[in-house]
């Protein structure tokens, strides 16, 4: 999609003037519980990948979880939730977002700009977390925007509300980057000066569809030579020789990575036929597309999609925002499953990421698939498009404690998140953050009152406040 | 009036300082309490300067015949200031920029770069600048911080990225080279950002900037190796080119980091160490969530004297996010708190730079609980040390660089006015005027930043 984020020059919860800010700011310290032995008993438990377990309890240990069925022990110590009525879920994964990032989310100003780390500006202190939280997401796959054919590499993240930055981080998910094509990569960069006033900018290549191509065709080029010069200067070295090392180029070496498989490829796309010159570009270069991002139009080359072995991640029910999105079928996410490509339904967006459980639930009524597959669509595929299926996205005996409760079944309209875990901290409980509300309301009135009072303002005759 | 003479009075003018401090090569400041920093404060002592340096300090010393001879009588003796940094002394120059971690991609006084088509051109990299090549008496702001109580800043240049090699300088002179203590002392760094149409080109984004100062230390790190085996082994092997942004960085004792808020702390820490150059992080707002990081991590730190207020023109139904209101409540307890840690750290200036505006920043500090004796460090020998001329400026001992500020009260408190200033020894007395603050619309005021489409920058995703 076409997202404009606002840049306000300054970080942190810029949007966030309702009350509630105050409440969620210090509920890291509040609503925290230590990775403890836990029971969470008698709930409806949707594993996404073992089936429901009617009356089902998953004991939580280390962090893991330990055990899941109608018959679960828990030592004595244990912490019992009770979920009688409720409904256990994988925690949500989100496979595109822009979430907690500090600054713009492009570096517009380049048509390759492999060189910049998302991981450098990720702020832990960004508000959506906790909101996202609140509706039951616990990993998002953060990219660069799409303003340029190669973009800046992406991370992983869980959003662990209150740690640090480098604490947030997916231990060991693959690092990713962003391609784009069409519309937005080959926007040269306002040239009339669409934004500010002032000298019209110079323009920036490509302009056409074929520049993109040709862009990311001649970064690869260039990141095979340098690739060559640097097997070179080892083997030189491993020879005793006491050559030169060649520039470590960070615009290159995420490129090298790629090829050599170290690194996901997440391509911003929706027309078939780019998607389909993107496949090539990649099978000439030799390296693979992990995920299409958006991919609107891919119902329409699912079976090429399935044979390169890439992932879709699509939006629900979201299109005609611009002319490359206007071919678009809600029916997508379950055309593109039944050719047998792995799919997933994102948000790119700070709102729709709080409902992810609902994006998910649309793929029932347009496509007509399971229920499984629709929690499938925002938790296991996307660990699965992500390479951290083994570690979470369903739940399973040894998988990463990172689950929801909610109080109706997830993929309807009524249901709340009550509930968040990951690795078996609690992160977001309802109850408590209602209950700590009125203490943060309170905290944040004497904070304004305090400031209002140190700069008493002369009054003005004739005016009352 | 003939030409020739309005140029002589121009210089007359412009020398105004100067002349006026042709006093006698002595001078001896009895009875004065005089707080050394060094060590304890002194009752009915005496300060003796000769030739620009002290010559002693202490209680009944016996004051030399050719000394102009001060009577310190209800006077107190302090090392004059060292603002920790600042662009003063290059005329014309903006405040330093921010460290919130973005700044204007532009400042005024610097001309438009041609825009830059990613790093291997070298946006906004002037590394090889120095201030001690800038610096010049006729700034006329330096009035102004000589009011306020410094002698000394830190000043750094102030357009680019990479700003370039700042230099220690006394805030008077008769030509910028007299000003000069040491340099380089260091580089100061400045993420400037813009929006996705931004004319400056490459860097525009945050992280665009921090993947640029990464790949020039990388190309540092590069240049040097490729130096060192050229030089052993020059034949086969081709010679590496003469880099003169390379040179300026290889030359800077260390850099300074900007980091305000906590995320930013964080962030700038662990890419101080990666760099592997020794780092001093600037601003430190929100350093009040990260005491013990800062403890631990033994960073040399400058905490801004900008307090983030509430916007004069705010709009009374735009509630600020309980993050920004905590950090307007905390910021000035900031000081207080790494001093109780134990940590070390130093005051710049920030452009609060007038009397009025520096004693109120400060008072501040103390309200919210440092004390006034390492109020006073934290603008003396906290900077000198910080910058590695503790041996020559910073306290008042024996044999320093003769920079005191002589004041009627404590230092910071409102009612308290300065009475003389002493830069190498030479006296200059303040005016009142100028102590109470530049009148309004003066040149002198600082103009902030434009802003050059910073705040219409957009993305697509």
């Amino acid at each position: 999609m076409l997202r404009f984020k606002s840049r306000t020059g300054r970080s942190g919860a810029d949007e966030a003037v309702r009350p509630t800010t105050a409440i969620v700011f210090m509920m890291a310290t509040v609503g925290l519980c230590g990775a403890q032995t836990i029971l969470i008993r008698n709930a409806t438990v949707l594993t996404v990948t073992k089936g429901t377990v009617e009356n089902g309890s998953v004991l939580i240990e280390n962090g893991k979880v330990a055990a899941v069925g109608t018959n679960v022990s828990a030592p004595a110590d244990a912490t019992v939730v009770d979920a009688t009525g409720k409904y256990l879920m994988p925690g949500i994964i989100d496979c595109h977002s822009h979430t907690a990032v500090e600054g713009s989310v492009n570096e517009g100003t380049v048509s390759d700009s492999s060189m910049v780390n998302i991981k450098d500006v990720i702020n832990p202190y960004d508000i959506n977390i906790y909101r996202a939280l609140a509706g039951g997401l616990t990993v998002s796959n953060v990219l660069h925007g799409s303003a340029n054919a190669i973009g800046g590499q992406t991370i992983v993240i869980k959003l662990r509300w209150g740690k640090t930055a480098p604490e947030m981080l997916f231990e060991g998910a693959k690092p990713g980057i962003k391609f784009a094509l069409g519309e937005n990569p080959k926007r040269q960069g306002y040239p009339q000066n669409f934004f500010s006033q002032g000298p019209a900018a110079e323009p920036r290549y490509p302009g056409t569809r074929m520049g993109v191509e040709e862009v990311i065709r001649a970064s690869f080029t260039e990141a095979k030579n340098y690739q060559a010069e640097w097997k070179e200067y080892n083997e030189r070295v491993a020879r005793g020789e006491k050559p030169i090392p060649p520039r470590k180029d960070l615009r290159l070496e995420p490129l090298v990575e790629v090829m050599e498989g170290q690194r996901y490829v997440h391509a911003h796309c929706y027309r078939s036929d780019e998607i389909l010159m993107l496949l090539r570009v990649a099978d000439e270069m030799g390296f693979k597309i992990r995920t299409l991002q958006h991919v609107l139009e891919g119902y329409k080359v699912a079976k090429e999609i399935a044979d390169h072995g890439a992932g879709a991640s699509t939006f629900s029910d979201w299109w005609a925002y611009k002319i490359e999105a206007y071919d678009a079928t809600p029916y997508n996410a379950a055309m593109m499953t039944r050719k047998g490509v792995v799919v997933s339904v994102n948000s790119d967006s700070d709102e729709l990421q709080r409902h992810l459980n609902l994006e998910a639930a649309k793929v029932m009524r347009y496509g007509g698939l399971s229920e499984t597959e629709a929690l499938a669509m925002v938790t296991i595929n996307p660990a699965k498009q992500l390479g951290i299926d083994d570690k979470v996205g369903s739940i399973e005996v040894g998988k990463s404690a990172d689950l929801v409760l909610y109080d109706k079944h997830p993929l309807s309209n009524y249901s709340k998140a009550l509930k968040v875990w990951i690795d078996g901290h609690e992160y977001f409980d309802r109850d408590k953050d209602l209950e700590t509300r009125p203490k943060f309301e309170q905290q944040k009135k004497e904070l304004l009152q305090k400031e209002n009072a140190e700069k008493p303002k002369p009054a003005k005759e004739g005016r009352r406040l | 009036m003939p030409m020739k003479y309005v140029c002589c009075l121009a210089m007359l003018l412009l020398a105004g300082p100067s002349l006026r401090a042709e006093v006698p090569s002595a001078v001896a400041i009895k009875d004065a309490h005089v707080v050394t920093v060094s060590g304890a404060e002194l009752v009915k002592a005496t300060v003796l300067l000769r030739d620009g340096l002290i010559q002693d300090v202490g209680v009944n010393l016996s004051v030399p015949p050719d000394a102009w001879v001060i009577d310190g009588t209800g006077l107190t003796v302090y090392p004059g200031f060292i603002d920790g940094l600042s662009t003063w002394g290059i005329p014309a120059a903006a405040a330093p920029a921010p460290a919130s971690g973005s700044a204007a991609a532009q400042t005024s006084a610097a001309p438009a770069a041609p825009r830059s088509h990613g790093p291997e051109d070298r946006p906004q990299t002037y590394s090889f600048e120095r201030a001690a090549d800038l610096v010049n008496p006729s700034d006329s702001r330096l009035e102004a911080a000589r009011a306020a109580g410094f002698t000394t800043s830190a000043t750094f240049p102030n357009r680019g990225i990479l700003e370039g090699l700042g230099a220690m300088v006394d805030l008077a002179g008769q030509r910028g080279r007299d000003m000069v203590i040491l340099q380089p002392i260091g580089q100061q760094i400045v993420f400037r950002t813009g929006g996705f149409g931004s004319r400056t080109g490459f860097p525009a984004s945050l992280m665009g900037n921090i993947s640029y100062v990464r790949q020039l230390y990388l190309d540092l790190g590069q240049y040097k190796e490729a130096k060192q085996i050229y030089a052993s082994h020059p034949s086969g092997n081709r010679r590496p080119e003469y880099d003169h942004d390379l040179e300026g960085l290889a030359e800077s004792p260390r850099i300074l980091l900007p980091a305000s808020e906590a995320q930013q702390i964080d962030r700038m820490l662990s890419f101080g160490n990666e760099l592997k150059t020794p780092f001093v992080l600037y601003g430190l707002h929100e350093a009040y969530r990260r005491v013990d990081q800062l403890k631990q991590a033994n960073v040399p730190l400058l905490v801004s004297l900008k307090w983030p207020e509430k916007p004069k023109d705010a709009d009374p139904n735009d509630i600020p996010n309980y993050r920004e209101l905590e950090m307007r409540a905390k910021a000035p307890a900031v000081p207080g708190m790494l001093a109780k840690a134990g940590v070390k750290f130093a005051f710049y200036s920030d452009g609060v730079n007038t009397a009025p505006e520096l004693k109120k920043a400060v008072k501040k500090a103390i309200d919210t609980g440092l004390s006034r004796a390492d109020a006073v460090r934290a603008l003396t020998l906290g900077v000198a040390e910080m910058y590695g001329v503790s041996d020559r400026l910073g306290t008042i001992e024996k044999g320093k660089i003769a920079n005191l500020v002589v004041m009627k009260g404590e230092a910071f408190e409102d009612k308290t006015t300065i009475e003389y200033v002493f830069i190498d020894g030479k006296e200059f007395k303040p005016s009142k005027e100028a102590q109470q603050g530049p009148p309004r619309g003066s040149g002198a005021e600082q103009k902030p930043n434009p802003t050059d489409g910073d705040a219409n920058g957009g993305g697509t995703n």
